[in-house]
C-alpha cells in the first residue's frame, strides 16, 4: 500500500511536472488570494493577536514536553465518559484497528468527515479490501474521491479545482447531466447526494481538531454540517487522531478556537465546532472509540527544534501564503501534508526517505509562513535545520554520488577559501578571467545544470571591494 | 473488543508511550504559560453580538423581556410559511404559541427521518459569544439533543442578554466545570451551515439547517430565580492550567 508520506519523485522533479499545468496556477492563484484576504481582514481585528499567537505556541511547547502525561490522562478521562482509547505504533497497526472496529460493528458503508490523519493511515482502501465502502462527507473530499483525485490542500482538499471542473465531475459522477457550475448548485448537489446515506448511517469517522486531556474532550471543527452528521447520527463513532493534536485543558481550547478559524478561512468563526466527551446517554452515538496514532510522531518529537512542527493546528495559513504553493500547488509535495508546514513535518515523519528530504528546500525562505502561523512555528529556521539534516544523512548514506556532488564540492572549497584571506583574493582573480561566463539567464555551468539552469551567474567586477579598498587607503 | 485486539492495543500504548519517554528524556520541563489576563469586556455585547450574528446572514429578532419570546418565534416561524417544528421537552411551554399552519412536536427521541421531514426547530442556548456571534448549545434545558437541532432545515435559537459572554476565552471558562463532571456534547454555531470548498466561495446551506434565526432577548430568563440572576454561567476566576 502507498504510504502518503512518501512522495513518488523528488520535490524538483514533480515541481516541474506542476509548473507546466496552466489552470492549475489560476486556479490556485485565484483561491489563496482570496483566503489571504479574507484571513488579513479578521486577524486584524483581534487586538492581542501576537499575545494570543504566544500563548498558544506556550501551551503546545508545555503539552509536548509532558506528551506522556497529557495522553494517560485524555484516556482516563475518555474512559471514564464510556469510550474506549486505542493506540497505534504506524500507519498500518491505526488502519487496522479502524477496520476491526468497522467489521465488528457490522457496517458495509461508513461516513467519513475530513481527516487528514485517515488520509495519512490510508484508511479507505484497507476498508475497500474489506468489503466496506468508505464516503467522504466533507464537500472538498467529496470531490477529491470522486475524482480519483488526492488532496492538494489541508482545509479546501479540491483547492485544485475550479467550478467547472466540479461541475463535470459532478454531473458525471451523480447523473446530473443538466448541473449549473455555480457553487449554490453545486453544494446543493452534494447535500442531496449525502441526505440519504447520513441519514442511513450506523458507523462513523472523523478526525479530531483538538483533544483535551483533563476533559476527554473531542473538538471537531467544520462548516457544512457533515461533520456534525457524522459525530450525531450514527450508533458509532471512531475518531482517528495523531497523538499531537492534545492540549492540558479545557480552557486552552478558547484560546485555540479564537486563532483556528480565522487563520484557517479567514472567518470569526466557522459554522460548526461540535466538542464531545465520551458517550452521552440519549444524545448521540451510543459507542466511542478514540484511536491515537504515531507513526512518525514520537521522532519528531525527539529533535528540539524540529518538535516545534508538532504545535501545528493545520489551519493552512502558510500554504496560502507560500509563493512557491502557490506555483506548484498541493501534489507536487507528495505527501499528505503539503505546503511549508509538509516541508518540515514530513521529512521528519519519514526521516529515512529520500524523496521526503528534498522537501525543505521547496522554499524561498522568504518567511511569511512563520509571519501567518498562529502558533509561531519557525518554519524558515526548521527549514534550514532540515535541509542541513539531509545533507548529512545523504552524506551518511556513503554513496560516492552524494559526497561528491559538485554542490557539495564547491561549497567545502568556498569554506576553505573564505577562512583564508590569501586563498580567497587568489579565488577573486580566477572570477575575474571567467567574467565572460557571467551574466546571462540560461547558461549552464557543467556539473552544477540545477544551479545554473534558472539562476544567472553573477558577473564578477573588475576591480574587488579589497582591491579598491587598498588602493583608497594607500 | 476481542482479547487478541486488546493486547495488540496495550502493547501498542506502552510502546508509544516509551518513545515518547525517550524522544523528551534530555529535554528540560517547560511549565504551562499562565493564563492570559481576559480582555476588557467590551461595554456593547448585546449590540456586537447582534452584529456579529447578522453578519453570518442569520436573522436577529429582539424581543424586549421573557414575555415576548413567544411573539418573537411566532413572527420567525410565520416568515418561513409555517410547518411542524421539533421543541425539547424542556422548553419553557411559555415560549410557544402556535401561529397559524404551525405545530410544535415534543422530540421524545425522534429518529432521523422523521427529523428530515419537520420544517424546522426551536430551542434556548447554554451560552453565546459576542466577538464571533456564536451559540453555544450544551444540551442543557431547553436545549435538547443534537440531532433535533440539525437535521431540520431551519433553527430558531433563544439568546439572553445575560447568556452572552466576550470571547472563546471566555466562553471556554464559562463551561469548562461541567465538561469536568461527566460525558458531555456541545454544539458551537456561528450562522447557517456553508461551505467554502468551491473556489472559496462562501455558500450558504450545505447539509445543517440552511436558514438560523436568532431571538436575541433583553435582560435574562425570569424563572431562572428573576432579574439579576442569568442562566449564563459566569467564567470563574482565572487558575494556572494543570
Ligand atoms: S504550520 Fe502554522 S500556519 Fe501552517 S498549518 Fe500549521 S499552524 Fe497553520
Amino acid at each position: 500500500m502507498r504510504d502518503a508520506l512518501r512522495p513518488e519523485a523528488p520535490f524538483p522533479a514533480a515541481a516541474r511536472t506542476a509548473l507546466a499545468d496552466a489552470t492549475l496556477r489560476a486556479n490556485l492563484r485565484r483561491a489563496t488570494s482570496t483566503i489571504r484576504r479574507r484571513r488579513d481582514q479578521v486577524v486584524g481585528e483581534v487586538e492581542d493577536w501576537d499575545r494570543l499567537r504566544a500563548q498558544a505556541a506556550a501551551i503546545k511547547d508545555h503539552t509536548l514536553r509532558h506528551l506522556d502525561r497529557y495522553l494517560a490522562q485524555l484516556e482516563a478521562a475518555v474512559a471514564e465518559r464510556g469510550g474506549q482509547v486505542h493506540w497505534a505504533r504506524d500507519a498500518a497497526e491505526a488502519r487496522d484497528v479502524v477496520a476491526d472496529l468497522v467489521v465488528g460493528a457490522g457496517a458495509r458503508r461508513v461516513l467519513k468527515v475530513k481527516s487528514l490523519t485517515t488520509e495519512e493511515i490510508g484508511l479507505n482502501d484497507v476498508l475497500a479490501e474489506r468489503g466496506v465502502e468508505a464516503v467522504e462527507s466533507d464537500l472538498a473530499e467529496l470531490i477529491v474521491q470522486l475524482g480519483g483525485d488526492r488532496p492538494s490542500h489541508i482545509v479546501v482538499p479540491a483547492i485544485h479545482k475550479n467550478r467547472f471542473e466540479i461541475r463535470d465531475l459532478f454531473a458525471r459522477a451523480m447523473g446530473l447531466p443538466d448541473l449549473a457550475p455555480e457553487p449554490t448548485a453545486l453544494a446543493e448537489a452534494a447535500r442531496l447526494y449525502l441526505r440519504e446515506r447520513f441519514l442511513a448511517m450506523t458507523v462513523g469517522i472523523s478526525g479530531a481538531n483538538f483533544l483535551v486531556a483533563d476533559t476527554g474532550a473531542v473538538a471537531v471543527v467544520e462548516s457544512e454540517g457533515n461533520g456534525r452528521m457524522c459525530l450525531t447520527l450514527p450508533h458509532t463513532l471512531i475518531t482517528v487522531a495523531g497523538i499531537d493534536k492534545v492540549v492540558p485543558t479545557f480552557e486552552d481550547l478558547g484560546v485555540f478556537l479564537r486563532l483556528l478559524a480565522r487563520s484557517a478561512t479567514g472567518e470569526r468563526m466557522n459554522p460548526y465546532t461540535t466538542v464531545f466527551s465520551g458517550v452521552v446517554p440519549g444524545d448521540g452515538p451510543q459507542a466511542f472509540h478514540l484511536v491515537l496514532v504515531d507513526n512518525g510522531r514520537t521522532r519528531a518529537l525527539a529533535d528540539p527544534l524540529g518538535r516545534t512542527a508538532l504545535r501545528c493546528i493545520r489551519c493552512a495559513a502558510c500554504l496560502n501564503v507560500c509563493p512557491v504553493y502557490e506555483r506548484v500547488g498541493g501534489h507536487a509535495y507528495g505527501s499528505v501534508y503539503p505546503g511549508p508546514i509538509g516541508a518540515v513535518l514530513t521529512p521528519q515523519l519519514r526521516p529515512d526517505d529520500e524523496h521526503a528530504r528534498t522537501l525543505p528546500y521547496a522554499s524561498t525562505l522568504c518567511g511569511a509562513c512563520a509571519d501567518v502561523c498562529p502558533v509561531g512555528i519557525p518554519i524558515p529556521r526548521l527549514l534550514v535545520h532540515l535541509r542541513s539534516v539531509a545533507v548529512r544523512a545523504d552524506e551518511a548514506s556513503g554513496r560516492l554520488g552524494a559526497r561528491l556532488a559538485p554542490e557539495r564540492l564547491m561549497l567545502r572549497a568556498l569554506g576553505r577559501a573564505f577562512a583564508q584571506p590569501r586563498q580567497f583574493e587568489r579565488l577573486q582573480a580566477l572570477a575575474r578571467v571567467m567574467r565572460p561566463l557571467g551574466g546571462r539567464q540560461g547558461r549552464r555551468l557543467p556539473g552544477l545544470g540545477g544551479w545554473t539552469r534558472s539562476r544567472a551567474l553573477p558577473t564578477a567586477p573588475r576591480r574587488s571591494f579589497r582591491r579598491w579598498w587598498r588602493e583608497e587607503h594607500r | 473488543m476481542s482479547v487478541d485486539a486488546k493486547g495488540r492495543s496495550g502493547k501498542a500504548r506502552d510502546e508509544v508511550l516509551a518513545r515518547i519517554r525517550a524522544a523528551l528524556s534530555a529535554a528540560a520541563p517547560v511549565p504551562p504559560p499562565p493564563p492570559l489576563p481576559p480582555p476588557p469586556a467590551p461595554p456593547d455585547l448585546l449590540e456586537r453580538f447582534a452584529r456579529r450574528v447578522a453578519d453570518y446572514r442569520a436573522r436577529v429578532t429582539r424581543a424586549a423581556g421573557e414575555v415576548e419570546v413567544a411573539r418573537a418565534i411566532a413572527a420567525c416561524l410565520g416568515r418561513e410559511g409555517g410547518g411542524r417544528y421539533a421543541v425539547p421537552p424542556s422548553l419553557p411551554s411559555s415560549w410557544l404559541k402556535a401561529p397559524a399552519g404551525t405545530e410544535f412536536v415534543v422530540d421524545r427521541g425522534l429518529g432521523p427521518s422523521d427529523l428530515a421531514r419537520l420544517a424546522g426547530s426551536v430551542t434556548g442556548c447554554a451560552l453565546a459569544v459576542a466577538e464571533t456571534g456564536t451559540i453555544v448549545l450544551d444540551g442543557g434545558p431547553g436545549q435538547g439533543r443534537r440531532a433535533m437541532t440539525l437535521v431540520p432545515d431551519h433553527l430558531v435559537c433563544v439568546v439572553f442578554e445575560r447568556q452572552i459572554v466576550a470571547d472563546m476565552p471566555q466562553a471556554a471558562a464559562a463551561l469548562a466545570d461541567a465538561m469536568r463532571t461527566g460525558p458531555r456534547a456541545l454544539t458551537w454555531i456561528s450562522g447557517p451551515s456553508a461551505t467554502s470548498d468551491i473556489e472559496l466561495n462562501r455558500v450558504e446551506g450545505v447539509h445543517g439547517p440552511r436558514r438560523l434565526d436568532v431571538v436575541l432577548v433583553a435582560g435574562g430568563p425570569e424563572d431562572a430565580g428573576g432579574r439579576g440572576e442569568g442562566r449564563a454561567p459566569q467564567p470563574p476566576p482565572p487558575s494556572g492550567p494543570d
